[in-house]
């Protein structure tokens, strides 16, 4: 077992677990929103983030990244932290209005107003890529991906070329934690192979 | 390009040890009659793009045609960039070494006539001291010249690169013969870490420390290792490691070579940007030709140590630079950077450990090898050692390459060997680091150019881009353009990188126009630190540090944009307005004339007036007048 401390409190932690996971495990509450079980971690949302102190040094990491060692020192809430997330959901809230969980989320931690304009009101989807990982590494297609790169990436089809692989499982639209791949599911994945498959 | 040597035939030599390297080293000097005059002719990408090639096409033709006496026919060689770019095409005549400057073809026939058949020197081709106005003779008496310590870039400008003869002439694998014959791998990585050389490609790790840890993780962990050349590049206005590869291939590969030695690795990559062609030949032909002289392959100089190396043509995105990024590139994948809190040294290319290095870094390495760590560790200062290659660019009298050795005020590089602003005004800020650097105001110019001075002064050393502002450069603007580049050079991953990076630039937008309050100066510096703490890599932490420097030590210019709606500079085009001197306009008509909006008005030979209201501030009237009479307010 790995001894360290979130928030002042000794925690332990099994050898190759997170930061994230151990907070869990203990009830401890951050934020998330690209991170899920099932697949591997993109640090993409960085909600997640949590404040590391040693003496006078501090650095910011992802937790749902942050591999678990002794003698770490974790706070969860400091005001680097809460800055951090602030921005990003003031940013996510001007970015996906249209999305009712990130709404309720940025609620959550009292950014109720956006001081961003939004650009598309209907926009959901904030590319975390989730969707495209479960259908790598969970599926076995890659029928999505995110393409291109910079402001300009989006989930699209991989090389943005429709395919004729997507099965229809509906894994994507399942894991989408802000309900934006249900709107977009038939304009990303081309024809599907066969709609016998369809499990959702 | 031309070969000094006839005697040598690639393949003809594989040399089996440090002496047959001597040998042949000898051979190809004693070939060589030291008086025998030399062409040189700078074949850098800035000489080649200004015609270099065509001068020495003219060269060849005017040479044949003089009808010099067989036994002086000069030699023609070609080289990589002198540094002095903003002068060129450059052609020195060696062994006096005249220089000549902006050199044209039709200039070569005076030149072969004058100076090599008469001996003397075309005057108006010479460089002309613009403080005293005195010619000129030798590079060496030129300023730009005189203040630098060539130390990295010791051969270029003097080897032909694709001519390995040269470089083995020059010295070139010294270094890697004294190691393999004398060395053992430990005391190779004992003596960089004593050199206290730092990684030039912008964060200034220790070299030594970082392949020490690679050798603790290969007890851990095993091999294969493998040892990576960092040659992406991207940072506007930065083209030292261009200049490195192209002119001195062979130092890069020694470099790589010797680190391979010193942790026992295999396979080497060298990932260089498909937007440096001239580069990626330059060491393609390097590695033939090192490989059939037996200096890269199986048994390097018989020692029983095989390496090879291969290059990998970069995707093109800034990003593709940063360590992770980079290997995801090499393995074939998008180069995205991995979201994971482990170091290269352990977990590099394919999962291995890697050490990745910067391409000035490694050209480093011999020499601390050949001439011993203590001789380095002497150049420079402490805490950085050695010397740093700059591409000097912006408001400045001499655009070019310089070196110096660690430590020396910003103003000696700005003023002494740049010449300083072209209009004699001072400089108003340094940008050093590129996009992820700051800019460093006239009032430190006396600030000592070394990795721990630049970053305690809110910049950082970056891979070596200097650029030069003066009075009509734009803080405000200068930080969009920095994340404009950024947003697209972006992955576009993680969330503080991909939406804050266009928030801020959007909030700069709105600056200049003259509209923002003071709490968007707040908000903008709260959300630069969220994307600092935030950011998922090297790229998106940095990138705020323009717009923090610029809030730093600018901050009225800000004020002034938002609180008198002016741009002290004069470049926001919302905040300014074009207006013509009427004693200084002789009513040439030509402003008018060029107008796209057709706003300005006025009779031949009287005072023009530009309507204020339809003019788009193109500016295309102040570049046309000749008599200066367009004045911006
Ligand atoms: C966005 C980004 C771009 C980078 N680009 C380069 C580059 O073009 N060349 C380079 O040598 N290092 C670049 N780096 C730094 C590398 O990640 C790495 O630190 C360096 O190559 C290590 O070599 P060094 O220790 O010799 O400096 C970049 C880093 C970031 C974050
Ligand atoms: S569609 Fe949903 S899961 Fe896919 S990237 Fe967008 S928000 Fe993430
Ligand atoms: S900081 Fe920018 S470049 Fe780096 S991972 Fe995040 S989005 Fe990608
Ligand atoms: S949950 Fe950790 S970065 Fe998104
Ligand atoms: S390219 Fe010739 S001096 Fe730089």
């Amino acid at each position: 077992m790995i001894t360290f401390k979130i928030n002042d409190e000794e925690v332990q932690a099994r050898p190759g677990w997170t930061v994230l996971e151990t907070a869990r495990e203990y009830g401890i509450e951050i934020p998330t929103l690209c991170f899920h079980p099932a697949v591997s971690s993109s640090g993409a949302c960085r909600l997640c983030m949590v404040e590391l102190r040693e003496g006078s040094w501090s650095k910011l990491v992802a937790s749902c990244i942050y591999p678990v060692a002794e003698g770490l020192q974790v706070y969860t809430d400091t005001e680097r932290v809460r800055n951090v997330r602030r921005w990003v959901l003031e940013m996510l809230l001007a970015a996906c209005p249209a999305s009712p969980e990130i709404v309720q989320l940025a609620a959550k931690y009292n950014v109720i107003r956006s001081r961003f304009a939004s650009k598309d009101p209907d926009q959901t989807c904030f590319v975390c890529g989730l969707c495209a990982r479960v259908c790598e590494e969970v599926v076995g297609l890659s029928a999505i991906a995110t393409v291109d790169r910079g402001i300009h990436k989006r989930v699209g089809a991989p090389f943005a070329r429709p395919t004729d692989i997507c099965v229809a499982c509906g894994s994507c639209i399942t894991i989408c934690p802000t309900g934006a791949m249900q709107k977009i599911f038939d304009s990303v994945r081309g024809e599907p192979a066969t709609a016998l498959t369809q499990l959702a | 390009m031309h070969s000094q040597s006839t005697a040598l035939k690639v393949g003809s030599w594989r040399l089996q040890s440090a002496q047959d390297l001597n040998k042949l080293r000898e051979q190809i000097l004693s070939e060589r009659d030291p008086a025998r005059p030399e062409i040189v002719i700078c074949h850098g990408t800035g000489c080649l793009a200004n015609g270099s090639d065509k001068v020495a096409k003219a060269f060849k033709t005017a040479i044949d045609a003089a009808g010099i006496d067989a036994k002086v026919v000069p030699g023609i060689k070609t080289t990589g960039c002198h540094g002095f770019c903003s002068r060129g095409p450059l052609v020195i005549i060696r062994p006096k070494g005249l220089f000549y400057q902006r050199v044209s073809p039709k200039d070569v026939e005076e030149i072969v006539k004058r100076t090599l058949v008469e001996g003397q020197a075309v005057e108006r081709l010479l460089y002309k001291d613009p403080k005293t106005d005195d010619l000129i003779f030798t590079e060496d008496q030129i300023p730009f010249y005189k203040l630098q310590q060539r130390v990295v870039l010791h051969n270029i400008g003097k080897i032909d690169p694709t001519d390995i003869s040269d470089t083995i002439a020059a010295g070139g694998y010294q270094a890697l013969a004294k190691a393999l014959s004398t060395m053992r791998p430990e005391q190779v990585v004992k003596e960089i870490e004593k050199s206290g050389l730092r990684g030039r490609g912008g964060a200034g790790f220790p070299t030594g420390k970082k392949w020490r840890s690679a050798l603790n993780a290969i007890k851990k962990k095993g091999r294969p290792v493998y040892v990576v050349v960092n040659g992406d590049e991207g940072d506007p206005g930065a083209f030292m490691d261009r200049t490195i590869m192209e002119g001195d291939p062979h130092a890069v590969l020694e470099g790589l070579i010797l680190a391979a030695y010193a942790l026992g690795a295999q396979q080497g990559y060298l990932y260089v940007r498909a937007e440096y062609p001239l580069a990626i030949r330059h060491l393609e032909i390097a590695m033939a030709q090192a490989r059939a002289f037996g200096l890269l392959g199986e048994n390097i100089l018989n020692s029983g140590f095989s390496f090879d190396a291969r290059i990998n043509r970069g995707a093109g995105a800034f990003v593709c630079g940063e360590s992770t990024a980079l290997f995801t590139s090499i393995e074939g994948k998008p180069g995205n950077p991995r979201p994971k809190y482990v170091r290269s040294v352990e977990e590099g290319l394919w999962g291995r450990p890697t050490v990745l290095n910067n391409v000035e870094t490694f050209a480093n390495v011999p020499l601390i090898i050949e001439r011993g760590s203590g001789w380095y560790a002497g150049l420079g200062v402490s805490h950085s050692t050695g010397t740093k290659v700059f591409s000097l660019v912006g408001k400045v009298n001499n655009v070019g390459l310089v070196e110096v050795p660690m430590g020396v005020p910003m103003a000696a590089i700005v003023e002494e060997i740049g010449g300083g602003v072209p209009n004699g005004k001072p400089f108003k800020a340094v940008q050093t680091g590129g996009p992820s650097g700051g800019c460093i105001p006239y009032r430190l110019k006396g600030t000592p150019v070394d990795f721990d001075s630049l970053t305690a002064a809110g910049s950082m050393m970056g891979s070596g881009a200097m650029i030069v502002m003066d009075d009509t450069d734009c803080v405000v603007d200068v930080g969009r353009y920095f994340l404009r580049f950024l947003e697209e050079e972006s992955c576009g991953k993680c969330l503080p990188c991909r939406l804050g990076l266009t928030r801020m630039r959007e909030i700069l937008d709105n600056f200049s126009k003259g509209q923002g309050t003071e709490q968007d100066i707040e908000d903008l510096t709260s959300l630069a630190q969220a994307v600092q703490d935030g950011a998922l890599c090297a790229l998106g932490s940095s990138a705020p540090n323009p717009v923090l420097t610029t809030l730093r030590y600018f901050k009225e210019e800000y004020m002034a944009h938002i609180r008198d709606h002016k741009c002290p500079a004069g470049v926001c085009k919302d905040l300014i307005t074009y207006s013509i001197d009427p004693e200084l306009c002789t009513g040439c008509m030509s402003c008018a004339r060029q107008c796209p909006a057709q706003c300005i008005t006025g009779k031949k030979k009287a005072a023009h007036i530009i309507d204020a209201e339809k003019c788009l501030r193109c500016g295309i009237c102040m570049d046309t007048c000749k008599f200066n009479a367009v004045v911006i307010s």
